[in-house]
């Protein structure tokens, strides 16, 4: 009868917040330089029969390339001409705006919701194709088509994956009456546009993870009053309950080839690192100390688990092998160092690190053991990679406000993710 | 389905507080009448000793069916003020008259820590002694003691420590002869401060354990 009367109470909480009531995030460059390769995105042609473009794609890849910090692109205010086909091009005038990289497009409606994009990439200089594509969508994937054609010049230029069509997660926590709190998992692309609600509950959300193939996401949920870790499929929102346990359920996170799940639970005593197994349910321990061990988090080849510990008397970060052993010591600078998280190409960790009382945001070089603390924040916590391991997101606070924030892994870009309304806490970047 | 909800305004000292009953028909769900959710604010105002400042304090706790929050406890010996009133369920759970005295270490139900550590304060003994005391002499009452730790750091790791500092005063509370089927612990970690502040005083008041009874 209760948990009935709890279920109404949560379907009718989410039926009032819709969708449309999701806080909106803006993104703002707040440090640092501009990109220095100059590139102009000329507006993309339309054929079809409205007047305009359903959406117009060239902003969109603008605005990506501008938060990258690798380009500088050319206002279309300072474009004298705006070419959709190649033969149209005068690389001259567009060499005299100082322009290297140029990218001109068209948009046909070809029939019923089917819109053919083209688009191509030139080299001002040279005046030659680096990059050419045509492809055929409907009107709902245009923005991701806009963000692959994005990630398709990215990495033409820098050799470097594109995350433009990447995702993030992350908890939003708004205040309702009685002091109590809605909290709220969400996923948006990457740029914070077409955030979706996953779940929603009166009790705290905590630690999402994405699984390896970004179709499901793990999360900590006190919904029952107690700790419980769900897995959910994004496209059907199916879950499953994954750990129940007495006390601690947390800190969940997917093993490189997703049959595994590392977590934290603390049924035997004092919170310890376990493995599920995904197919068979098995659960094995695979650390045993008597203090706190929690925050696993898998190397890209699996076979290695980090993890924060206090067996020392402080949070630092100890890695195991997956399959269990000895547990080592990695982090030896600083009163605190958490949440450690390997980067994708498995050289570097990034982690919450703190001396004097100040949580940053820093990255360790696993062959030489240094530190580089890129935050200058007092709250910085949740690091999490890039799909390309060229930016970390983190969650900070701004005055009394709870922010996300952007840093390039060499400390010279960041941008904050602003959000009109609530707290905004724990993102996760997807795979 | 009615629900009742009861407010208790206490103001001042003990002596001239004056209960409110306000009741409300909240929802309009099916519910049985004695699944009835019972929220008690207690409003309590300290004299500081030193100042004449007053420090409203707010506790909000509820029966057995509800939310299990509790928010708003000032510490009176972090702010030179009297400690009072932070077992704020204790009538709607029929808890004795010794839950009301602030001479009685039992009106004490939060225990403090230091940062990052799952110690018990020495002044903290007494208290936990008293709910021992309380919990022996009444074997059907169980509580639930519920960790929390200041926002400083990782979360996970924070909901770690909050469960250690639960454990903590589980550990001294079966040394002290309570029978652990009376007790179950829950962290929530940084989730739910008892303050927002964003300074030493605001971290004090958040490193916590809450002493929650639950219904018989």
């Amino acid at each position: 009868m209760y948990i009935f009367l709890r279920t109404i109470l949560l379907v009718s909480l989410i039926g009032f917040y819709a969708p449309s009531s999701l806080a909106k995030l803006t993104i703002k460059i707040t440090k640092g330089i501009e990109g220095t390769v100059p590139v102009a995105i000329v507006p993309f042609g339309w054929q079809g029969p409205a007047m305009k473009a359903p959406l117009d794609l060239a902003t969109i890849i603008n605005a990506d390339l501008d938060s990258s910090g690798v380009f500088k692109t050319l206002s279309r205010r300072d474009m004298l001409t705006t070419p959709t086909k190649a033969d149209q091009i005068r690389f001259r005038n567009w060499q005299a705006l100082g322009q290297e990289y140029m990218v001109i497009g068209k948009v046909n409606e070809v029939s019923q919701d089917q819109y053919q994009i083209q688009f191509q990439l030139f080299n001002v200089y040279k005046g030659q194709q680096h990059l050419g594509y045509r492809f055929t969508t409907s009107k709902q994937n245009l923005r991701k088509a806009a963000h692959s054609i994005s990630d398709k010049i990215y990495e033409k230029l820098t050799g470097k994956k594109g995350i433009f069509s990447s995702r993030i997660a992350y908890i939003t926590t708004t205040a309702l009456a009685k002091k109590q709190k809605l909290y709220e998992l969400i996923i948006a692309d990457a740029d914070g546009s077409r955030p979706r609600r996953i779940t929603a509950s009166k009790e705290p959300l905590m630690s999402p993870a994405w699984s390896p193939d970004g179709k499901k996401i793990a999360y900590v949920s006190f919904e029952n009053k107690r700790s419980a870790i769900y897995i959910q499929t994004l496209s059907n929102k199916k879950r499953i309950k994954v750990a129940s346990y007495p006390r601690i359920n947390g800190a969940p996170s997917f093993s490189p080839d997703g049959t595994r799940l590392a977590l934290t639970l603390s049924k035997d005593g004092s919170p310890d690192i376990y493995i599920l197994n995904l197919i068979d349910k098995s659960l094995f321990k695979l650390t045993k100390s008597f203090g706190i061990d929690t925050e696993p988090s898998w190397s890209p080849d699996g076979k290695t688990i980090i993890y924060t510990s206090d067996r020392g008397g402080k949070p630092q970060l100890y890695t195991i092998s997956s399959s269990g052993g000895q547990s080592r010591r990695v982090t030896f600078d600083g009163d605190y160092n958490a949440r450690g998280q390997f980067s994708p190409d498995g050289k570097s960790i990034a982690m919450v690190h703190a001396n004097n009382g100040d949580y940053r945001i820093a990255v360790m070089d696993m062959a030489s053991r240094s530190i580089d603390v890129l935050t200058a924040g007092r709250y910085d916590e949740a690091p999490s990679f890039s799909p390309n391991g060229e930016m970390i997101l983190y969650a900070s606070k701004k005055g009394r406000q709870h922010v996300l924030s952007a840093i390039s892994i060499d400390g010279r870009m960041q941008r904050n993710l602003a959000f009109n309304k609530g707290e905004v806490r724990e993102p996760a970047w997807s795979p | 389905m009615v629900t009742i909800e009861l407010v208790f305004y206490y103001l001042g000292a003990k002596e001239n507080r004056i209960p409110l009953f306000i009741i409300s028909f909240l929802m309009g769900f099916q519910m049985s009448l004695n699944k009835i959710i019972l929220f008690c604010v207690v409003c309590t105002s300290i004299l500081s000793g030193c100042s004449s400042t007053e420090e409203k304090k707010q506790g909000l706790l509820n029966g057995a069916d509800a939310d299990a929050s509790t928010s708003g406890y000032s510490d009176g010996s972090l702010l030179g003020g009297e400690e009072f009133g932070d077992n704020a369920n204790v009538d709607a759970l029929g808890l004795g008259p010794e839950f009301r005295d602030p001479n009685n270490p039992l009106s004490k139900g939060i225990i403090y820590f230091r940062y990052d550590s799952s110690q018990i304060k020495p002044e903290f003994v007494e208290v936990v002694a008293a709910h021992s005391e309380y919990l022996k002499n009444h074997p059907s009452r169980n509580v639930i003691l519920e960790g929390h730790a200041d926002e400083r750091g990782s979360r996970e790791y924070n909901i770690a420590l909050g469960e250690q500092r639960a454990k903590s005063i589980a550990r001294m509370m079966k040394i002290q002869g309570v029978n652990s089927r009376q007790l179950e612990i829950v962290s929530y970690g940084e989730e739910k401060p008892a303050s927002d502040g964003m300074d030493e005083t605001a971290w004090q008041l958040n490193r916590r354990v809450e002493v929650v009874y639950q219904g018989k």
